[in-house]
């Protein structure tokens, strides 16, 4: 039999990508490890690698092919000694496509037989096949066929029968949570589930209806315009981020830091080495790293069970892309030093312009920060990058008149926004954390120990 | 002097009891059982099985009288009951013998005598209404189980008149028989009666004989038991039953019709009740509603520290549903991680008449009630190879299905050993197959259980052999 391979799921919250490229035609050999193709995914491009060695057959899905759903088969792997004859023996893909398709895949779903049995769920077990991400999910067949039906994604689902199977009941449970208004307070069930179905009517933030392109022209009068797809980032920045101000009850908090003597010292310290190149974000990466650590109230995450403490201080550093932005994350922020932090932010961010960052290297962090000084803005409010606590939103350094001691001066000025998530920080552990972070930015040799 | 002080005391020695303490000391509890009577309960004593190794010379009896189409002849066919009744002892015996056994293998300590709650925690045991010893335990099950239902002016006095024990241990077998409720236990003796050579009636208050069974299958019951010479009067009630010599008349009425019928045995079998008396719930908060002890998913009463399985917590009043409600509460005392609670639609019922009948799960009027919108599928035994080779060629399957998910949501029998063959349909049910896997599922050839699978292919278009 040939092997399916199927369209990888590269992140938890992922059900569809896009297909970029195929780097095999139909016909060539591969080999364990080889690359088979690229897909585009909500944040970067990732490349699928084949698991077993064989020549491609067929390739189902053509590159360029938008909204490819997860699992759905994207080509077919001949093993040794099998020629393409052996293709006639798998069903259309259409058909086998519907294990794990949402609700739009009913129309292609005619069985081989003209009698109404639906399309059998299980010869496409959800297992992905194609990168490494081979989690084997242990549901009855009535509930893989039940989730289909009601285009739920069985990997966000917990199950509660024996060990841990995914069961009947487990599927009512989602289906009755998604049918739920977002804003109501949910079980626990529907919390794990909530996430994983964007598609659902019920839970999109934006109502299909007031958003939809139809109302927004009439809204906007019809004018002339040009129309930009949108891809699957900009999806998900929508999605996230209504989501963010719609579920997060955000406040700000604003602080003037002097960088003067910032300035100085990372003029010194790059006029040393040609290793490393400090920028002035670097330092207020390291200033927010070592702030949360003096505060670490701050590092912290709302859950409807607890407010989850960080342990760790990993920091996401908003990166503009030509299409959209990305975060990707300093880990342990607190624990590098400046010139580590330097080369490290930017290796990050060269490779998230390429599209090349690694899904472990932007899924994440217990912070975040965005810089919108180089172009000039004096400050800003960020909007918060759930599951994190806080953002800070860091201004331009520019010199402005201040009074010391009575007397009229001129300092390096930067203005840094907190966004806070209330139910996490409250106002007085915000303002203790930007008070740690302008010392440390104001004095900043503290920050070289 | 055993000890008095246990993790965990079982009250009664049934098939819910018994399975929960050998479980219990499994797990490393310190268990104890109080027993009264004797060990294996109704179940294994007078129930389940010496009705099973009566019925097993009934079908022999049936087969000797139909030796001819097999090939053979035999004259002066004769038998004797009281072997018959001795064999059927002998067999409850040994069981019985095996439970004490195993509980001793298990480390379980058995008390003799009648247990009465004493106070928190404790539960005091008594012999002929002597106190024998008061244990402790933070744990107590109660699994008491049931005894049958008599209705006013339908007592019974253990000569003319039977419950199931008096019908088990017969000295002779009557000439004529009234069984009064055709529920499982009514129809089992109905058929062991009527092929030991006894003339049968049945009276049935409800529309049709085996009522929680499906229509199809009580109206399929119904005329092979007809055939076989019971007679069987459904929508009826026995108002009186009047003693005369050796004969008992009784007056049934069916609507606004009365009609009398005299008969040398009356076998009642008109439903059970809980035995909730006498076991110390008085003082508790134990809460009985119909006979019946309420409890919740995991067989915790409204008393800290006690639980109820079995008989005793109400309907299906099955052997299996007790042991495995035995093991439920037990596991989940012991904080075994992993236990889930029971669920009704998967317990499966078999009724041992000639022919047999087995179910699980949701009839198609249930599913229908229950808003499904089902298919269904039938199969006959008289398309099954296996079963026309045997003589047996009486019978049928039927399968339900939600059409919309393809859950399977009952399946019933009727026919030779299909008590046998529901366990198939069970496991399908409890790992939640839906018809793919079922019609995916290779049956062996020939084998009666065929009839099952092409009962699945039946409810989508797609049966083979009819």
């Amino acid at each position: 039999m040939p092997i399916e391979v199927l369209m990888p799921a590269l992140s938890p919250t992922m059900t569809e990508g896009n297909l970029a490229k195929w780097l095999k035609r139909e016909g060539d050999e591969v080999h364990s490890g080889d690359v088979l193709a690229e897909i585009e995914t909500d944040k970067a491009t990732m490349e699928v690698e084949a698991v077993d060695d064989g020549r491609v057959g067929k390739i189902l899905v053509p590159e360029g092919t938008q909204g490819v759903k997860v699992n759905q088969p994207i080509a077919l792997l001949l093993g040794e000694g099998e020629d393409s004859s052996a293709l006639a023996n798998v069903a259309s893909p259409a058909p086998s496509a519907a294990a794990t398709a949402v609700a739009t895949a009913t129309a292609t779903s005619a069985p081989l037989s003209s009698t109404a049995s639906p399309p059998d769920p299980s010869a496409a077990a959800p297992r992905t096949r194609g990168n490494g991400h081979d989690r084997r999910i242990f549901t009855s067949p009535l509930a893989r066929r039940m989730a289909q039906q009601a285009g739920l994604d069985l990997a966000a689902i917990t199950g509660s029968g024996p060990q841990g199977r995914i069961v009947k009941s487990d599927i009512e449970a989602a289906i009755l949570a998604a049918r739920q208004p977002a804003a109501a307070p949910s079980p626990p069930r529907a919390a794990a589930v909530a996430p994983s179905i964007p598609a659902a009517p019920a839970l999109t933030p934006t109502s299909p209806t007031l958003s939809s392109k139809e109302h927004v022209l009439a809204l906007a009068g019809n004018p002339p315009y040009i129309e930009r797809p949108l891809n699957a980032m900009r999806r998900v920045i929508a999605r996230r981020l209504t989501e963010a101000k719609q579920t997060v009850p955000h406040f700000y908090l604003t602080i003037d830091c002097e960088i003067d003597e910032l300035l100085k010292i990372r003029a010194e310290l790059n006029s040393r080495s040609e290793a490393y190149r400090i920028s002035v974000n670097d330092f207020v990466i390291r200033a927010t790293a070592l702030a949360l650590r003096q505060v670490p109230a701050a590092n912290a995450s709302w859950s409807d069970e607890a407010i989850l403490q960080w342990d760790t201080v990993d920091i996401a550093v908003a990166v503009a892309l030509d299409d959209g932005l990305i975060t990707p994350i300093v880990k342990q922020a607190d624990r590098k030093g400046l010139a580590m932090i330097a080369n490290e932010t930017k290796d990050l961010a060269a490779r998230a312009r390429a599209g090349k960052l690694k899904l472990e290297e932007f899924q994440g962090g217990t912070f975040s920060i965005s810089n919108l000084g180089m172009f000039g803005v004096r400050e800003f409010a960020a909007v918060i990058n759930p599951p994190h606590g806080g953002i800070l939103a860091v201004g331009a350094g520019e010199q402005r008149p201040v009074v010391k001691n009575g007397v009229l001066a001129v300092a390096t000025v930067m203005s840094c926004t907190l966004s806070c998530d209330h139910r996490v920080v409250d106002g007085a552990v915000g303002a203790q954390f930007l008070a740690a972070f302008k010392k440390l930015v104001e004095d900043p040799l503290t920050m070289l120990l | 002097m055993p000890e008095t002080s246990y993790d965990l005391i079982v009250l009664g020695g049934g098939p819910g009891g018994y399975v929960a303490a050998i479980r219990a000391a499994q797990l490393g509890l310190k268990t104890a059982l109080v027993e009264r009577e004797h060990l294996g309960g109704i179940c294994l004593n007078w129930g389940c099985i010496p009705t099973k190794a009566l019925l097993r010379s009934a079908e022999i009896s049936h087969i000797l009288h139909h030796l001819d189409q097999f090939g053979f002849s035999a004259t002066d066919i004769r038998y004797d009951a009281g072997k018959v009744v001795a064999r059927s002892r002998a067999v409850a015996k040994q069981l019985s013998n095996g439970v004490a056994y195993l509980l001793r293998k298990n480390k379980v300590q058995v008390f003799d005598g009648h247990g009465r709650l004493a106070g928190k925690n404790r539960l005091a045991v008594a012999k002929n209404s002597k106190p024998v010893t008061e244990l402790a335990a933070p744990h107590i099950i109660l699994a008491t189980g049931a005894r049958a239902r008599s209705l006013p002016g339908l007592e019974p006095d253990g000569q003319q008149v039977w419950t199931y024990k008096e019908a088990m241990v017969p000295s002779a077998i009557p000439k004529s028989l009234l069984v009064v409720g055709s529920g499982a236990i009514g129809i089992e003796f109905a058929s062991f009666y009527r092929d030991m050579g006894a003339e049968v009636t049945v009276v049935e208050v409800l529309d049709r004989v085996l009522p929680v069974e499906d229509e199809e299958i009580s109206a399929f019951a119904r005329k092979s038991f007809e055939k076989q010479g019971i007679k069987i009067h459904t929508g009826a009630t026995v108002k009186a039953l009047e003693r005369t010599g050796d004969q008992v008349t009784a007056h049934i009425e069916a609507g606004d019709k009365a009609s009398e019928i005299a008969v040398e045995k009356v076998i009642l079998a008109v439903g059970i009740v809980g035995n909730v008396e006498e076991i110390g719930l008085e003082n508790t908060a134990v809460k009985v509603e119909r006979t019946h002890v309420v409890v919740d998913e995991w067989l915790r009463t409204g008393e800290p520290g006690i639980y109820a399985i079995g008989d005793l917590v109400g309907p299906p009043w099955l052997a299996h549903k007790a042991s495995h409600e035995g093991i439920i509460c037990v596991e989940h005392i012991a904080g075994v991680n992993d236990v889930h609670p029971l669920d009704i639609h998967n317990i499966p019922a078999c009724t041992y008449c000639r022919p047999q009948v087995a179910s699980v799960g949701l009839t198609e009027r249930g599913a229908r009630d229950a808003g499904y919108d089902v298919r269904v599928g039938h199969f006959p035994f008289i398309g099954n190879g296996k079963a026309i080779a045997l003589g047996e060629p009486e019978g049928m399957v039927k399968t339900v299905f939600d059409s919309k998910t393809g859950e399977l949501l009952g399946a019933h029998m009727i026919g030779a050993e299909v008590t046998e063959l529901i366990q198939g349909y069970t496991i399908a049910k409890t790992l939640e197959t839906t018809e793919a896997d079922l019609i995916r599922t290779i049956f062996p050839h020939p084998t009666i259980s065929e009839t099952m699978h092409e009962a699945v292919l039946d409810a989508y278009g797609r049966a083979i052999h009819f």
